[in-house]
């Protein structure tokens, strides 16, 4: 399913060893080790306070390891220019918030900032890119409109659209669509997927939903406690094994001709 | 639609500017015409002498009591309109100033200091030590306010603003007791915290007008940064904009437009406060629009206010009295209004 890929060290997104990183006292993950690859859908998975948001905020250099080392692209992660990874990082947050009217265009135009110098005017084609960005997640007549006044299902749109006039290499989505319902939720990630699928838009996203983890990423790493539990391609990891684990449930999971993906069902718990 | 409204606004506001420190040097105990005005500051500029007709009183009046006020006006105003669209930005909060963060009474407190010192005799050069003191007091203030927010790494706009109340309550009360050192001359701190531009001299516009144009160009130029904060800090750093080292820039840069403003004026509230407030509902919350746009409004308004008091007016009401007496109810409005309509979309 996933497009070839060598294991070679420079191939690698992102190589993580040995990461430790804490608010204070409290850990908040442990010795975490990764390598991530192009070509492959990543889901991160785990329950409340595994260390989820924590980790994608060290792979996008938000927040730096107390110990360990990150690489990206084989170059130590804090050695980036941040304008420079901001050509190749976008992030979708979980609940996208704009302080001030500005208007849906003026935000989408925001993720050409990396692109441009201080005092540039955006170019026809970086325009042009802005229009192809709102037209992608269907908000072209809300372009005039004040991001303000949009609806929760909007403004995540609005985020991703921002997210696509960076042309990131990489799309970070942290549980973007967790807050929406179900039609917006599938309507965002079918478009991620295609822009994963047609452009080589790599993407890691931390998810909450089992299920929509399960239709969307190639490649799921299970966090708990701050620790990677099990990772690996979707159809080996996600089991009734794993999720006993991790979430200390009991679930069902089969392969499901309709999705044609793995997909798990739960059950409340028997009474004591 | 709304770039277009915002150049729109440009040459009237640029040319009611300069017609208004025409028309406003006209005004007061000495009549004297705007072609008068005009020839006067023409020939001071070119250093030539006065063409005949013009009254030599009138020239003095004209060049060296009210021209230097008139300017004082303008640029006070012009740094207090682009410091409060600059807090605003960076606290996320349109309800923010110099005052919400304790900066303006950290520069009065700075300022009051010198004025009691001299008091109890201690002999320093007011010209420079006023706005040295109101400076150093703008950025103290600013420093431990910060220092106090800085608790959580990122300085979030919630624990910035409580440390700004916080300071501001320690420093009301250290101008309070300064007041009562101060004892019979008290009426000098008293006069000067309400706000005056009665004092202002060519010197005062020496040190105003290169910390302006240098202050809000350093603004401008992170403009477009400043804007995308709008989007959160995680968002932002996320489009590579450096949001710790950004917000300390131009919290300094803010900082120091601010108590200078306040070493020549005193405390001068609202301006700050409305003239972003009212840009943002004409041009919309762009910076690189807003902030240009808020100097010239904040001039132009203080520079009405000011020619009220001082030519108007029966007798001279303190500046930051007025501005807050006709600010103030405005400013009610405003905020009543955005209650009504439920959004934080100013």
């Amino acid at each position: 399913m996933a497009p070839a890929t060598s294991d070679r060290a420079d191939q690698a997104l992102w190589s993580l060893s040995d990461l430790d990183f804490g608010y204070g006292e409290r850990m908040v993950l442990q010795r975490v080790s990764l390598e991530l690859v192009p070509g492959r859908c990543y889901g991160i998975l785990g329950p409340n306070g595994s260390g989820k948001t924590t980790l994608l905020d060290l792979l996008s250099g938000l927040l730096q390891p107390h110990a360990g080392r990150v690489t990206f692209r084989g170059r130590p992660l804090h050695s980036w220019p941040k304008k420079q990874l901001a050509r190749r990082l976008a992030l979708v947050p979980q609940d996208f918030m704009v302080r001030f009217g500005y208007t849906v265009r003026e935000v989408v135009e925001m993720g050409l900032h990396p692109h441009l110098h201080r005092f540039a005017s955006p170019t026809a084609a970086d325009l042009a890119l802005v229009d192809e960005a709102l037209a992608a997640t269907g908000i072209e007549e809300l372009a005039e409109r004040p991001v303000t006044r949009l609806s929760g299902g909007e403004k995540q749109r609005v985020a991703v659209a921002r997210a696509l006039a960076q042309r990131p290499e990489v799309l970070l989505l942290d549980e973007a669509t967790s807050n929406l319902d179900i039609h917006h939720s599938l309507e965002i990630l079918q478009l991620v997927r295609q822009r994963f699928e047609r452009h080589g838009m790599q993407v890691v996203a931390v998810m909450h939903d089992l299920n929509l983890a399960a239709l969307f990423c190639d490649h799921l790493i299970f966090l708990k406690g701050g620790q990677v539990l099990r990772q690996g391609p979707t159809d080996e990891v996600l089991t009734p094994e794993t999720i006993a684990a991790v979430y200390g449930v009991e679930a069902e999971v089969r392969d499901n001709p309709f999705t044609r993906s793995r997909q798990v069902s739960f059950r409340l718990p028997a009474k004591p | 639609m709304r770039p277009a409204a915002a150049s729109a606004l440009w040459l009237p506001l640029t040319g009611l500017l300069v017609f208004g420190v025409c028309f406003s040097a006209t005004l007061g105990f000495l009549d004297v015409s705007i072609p008068d005005v005009v020839a006067i500051l023409w020939a001071r500029l070119t250093d030539q002498p006065l063409p005949a007709g013009v009254d030599p009183v009138a020239a003095t009046v004209v060049a060296d009591v009210r021209l230097p006020r008139i300017l004082a006006a303008v640029l006070v105003g012009g740094m207090l309109g682009v410091s409060g669209a600059v807090f605003q930005a960076i606290l996320l909060n349109p309800l923010a100033d110099s005052y919400t963060l304790g900066i303006s009474t950290g520069a009065a407190f700075g300022a009051s200091l010198v004025i009691v010192l001299q008091i109890f005799g201690l002999m320093l050069p007011v010209g420079v030590s006023v706005p040295v003191f109101a400076f150093a007091g703008g950025v103290a203030t600013l420093a431990v306010v910060l220092f106090l927010a800085s608790g959580d790494r990122s300085l979030s706009s919630t624990s910035l603003i409580l440390a700004g109340v916080i300071v501001s309550a320690i420093l009301s009360a250290a101008i309070g007791f300064l007041k009562f050192l101060a004892d019979e001359q008290v009426g000098i701190i008293i006069f000067w915290l309400m706000g005056s531009l009665a004092g202002a001299t060519w010197p005062n516009i020496g040190l105003l007008a290169p910390v302006a144009l240098f202050g809000t160009l350093v603004l401008l130029f992170h403009s477009r940064d400043l804007n995308i904060m709008a989007t959160g800090d995680r968002a932002a750093t996320s489009l590579g904009v450096q949001t710790v080292r950004l917000r300390t820039l131009l919290l300094a840069t803010g900082t120091l437009l601010t108590s200078l403003a306040v070493s020549v004026s005193g405390i001068i509230g609202f301006v700050g406060l409305i003239v972003p407030h009212l840009l943002r509902h004409l041009v919309g919350p762009d910076n690189r629009r807003l902030i240009p746009l808020s100097f010239l409004t904040g001039g132009l308004l203080l520079l009405i206010a000011d020619t009220i008091t001082r030519a108007a007016l029966p007798a001279e009401v303190p500046i930051g009295v007025l501005t807050a007496l006709l600010g103030g109810p405005f400013f009610c409005i405003l905020f009543k209004r955005r209650q009504r309509h439920g959004a934080s979309d100013f």
